[in-house]
């Protein structure tokens, strides 16, 4: 039996299309963080995993975290600081051009939450939510400069929120005290002069099992814990995954940038474990006079937003300043990374 | 080049020491990591990339765990040497 094939019509040819045009350069506008009220000390996690404050600081340099309310949604945490980012920015939510929502911890597959949050803003924006774990922030400013760029939004609101106490596991001792809760933002928005270098970004999806949620949904309903979902991580892949692999990237980011580490103002590497962050900085060669982001002794891990919580709290204690250059850099569960050197609003 | 067993005992010594600051002379053959000299997993593993530079071996995530005493160290970089 013969296929028919049938012969495709010919283009009209009598459109031609238009496009938009971006602007050269972008910048951060402003930064805001949310710090949920309840702080959580090691004391209350030590003894479902035979464990004591001291182990806890010693092995992540973590003395405590916050912790949301049990009806407190990452939609209220991103809230929180898409406002205080837009008030540190000087815009109005009606400035909004675009939301970008970075998290591994909202509760829906869909809707994502990011039009949630912009209904909340009363803005009907383009908005999605971006699935890159602890880089999800650098993965979120590196898109935001390229909508600003390619000129598909003027201001882009990009938060890292997790709620990570929803999946944490409270009897496992490799994680039980490493996660935090929190949100942190920024606004990216059209610039006179570059504000956001080159990122350098990729994924080892060799290494997905490295951290990951531990049971597929389906599985999760009936397991123990009552169907609750939960992270798992393997400490020691990780750990030697995010120094001796991360610390090269960091020195591509510097290096795309056209700039050497002594030109930075403040080093902002993911808050996963102060173990990492210290050895990340002896890997780097980092001179000692450069202020490094250590908000993991009171956030603990809060993934995609411990980035901005960090730079919000070092801008508004004074420690780095204002229009410096700062060189932050994601890495986690996909294995996933993002690394860019930008200019601090 | 294939070191001998003192050889690899010596200079894991030295890359313990840098990293914990215990004395050379403490890192004996049959101490373990864990229970004699306390060293915590995330130390383990920088004294194992660091191993891996200095003895030209690979050492697999997989295989950390099993490395519970000074001597099951020297000997897995003595045998990968080959």
């Amino acid at each position: 039996m013969t296929k028919s094939i049938r012969t495709a019509p010919a283009p009209k040819g009598t459109g031609t299309l238009t496009t938009v045009d971006g602007v050269r350069h972008a910048r951060i506008w402003g930064v805001g963080a949310y710090r949920p009220e309840r702080v959580v000390p090691n004391s209350e996690l030590v003894d479902r995993i035979d464990s004591t404050d001291q182990w806890i600081r010693d092995r992540s340099g973590i003395i405590s975290r916050r912790r949301a309310a049990r009806d407190e949604s990452i939609i209220d945490m991103a809230e929180h600081a898409a406002r205080d980012a837009l008030a540190a920015a000087g815009l109005e939510p009606s400035q909004v051009g675009a939301i970008l929502i970075s998290t591994v911890t909202h509760l829906l597959s869909t809707p994502a939450a990011a039009p949630m949050l912009a209904e909340r803003l009363g803005v009907q924006c383009p908005a999605f939510d971006v699935s890159a774990a602890c880089a999800g922030y650098c993965y979120g400013i590196s898109l935001a400069n390229d909508m600003v760029r390619g000129g598909s939004a003027e201001h882009v609101l990009v938060i890292g929120v997790e709620k990570l106490s929803d999946f944490t596991d409270y009897d496992d001792r490799g994680s039980a005290f490493i996660f935090g809760d929190g949100a942190g933002a920024a606004v990216v928005g059209p610039s006179d002069t570059p504000g956001i270098g080159p990122t350098i970004w990729g994924s080892d999806g060799a290494q997905w099992q490295a951290i990951r949620q531990r049971e597929p949904w389906l599985d999760a309903a009936g397991a123990p814990l009552d169907g609750h979902a939960v992270l798992t991580m393997a400490g020691q892949t990780v750990f030697r995954w995010a120094v001796w692999g991360m610390a090269p990237i960091a020195q591509q980011a510097i290096d795309k940038a056209g700039i050497t580490i002594d030109d930075l103002d403040a080093f902002l590497p993911h808050q996963a474990n102060m173990r990492i962050i210290d050895a990340m900085i002896k890997q780097l060669k980092l001179p000692a006079d450069i202020p490094v982001a250590r908000d993991i002794a009171e956030t603990a891990n809060t993934s995609a937003a411990s980035i901005p919580l960090a730079t919000e709290r070092m801008l508004r204690e004074g420690e780095i300043p204002h229009g410096g250059l700062a060189l932050q850099i994601g890495f986690g569960a996909g294995l996933v990374y993002a690394a860019q050197v930008i200019v601090l609003p | 080049m294939a070191q001998s067993e003192q050889e690899i005992l010596e200079g894991l010594a030295e890359i313990v020491n840098e990293e914990t600051g215990i004395e050379t002379d403490s890192v004996e053959l049959d101490k373990s990591f864990t229970d004699d000299l306390d060293i915590d997993s995330l130390s383990m593993m920088t004294i194992v990339v660091n191993a891996e530079e200095k003895f030209s071996v690979r050492i697999p995530d997989d295989e950390v765990k099993n490395l519970k005493t000074v001597r099951d160290a020297v000997t897995f970089i003595h045998t990968a040497q080959g």
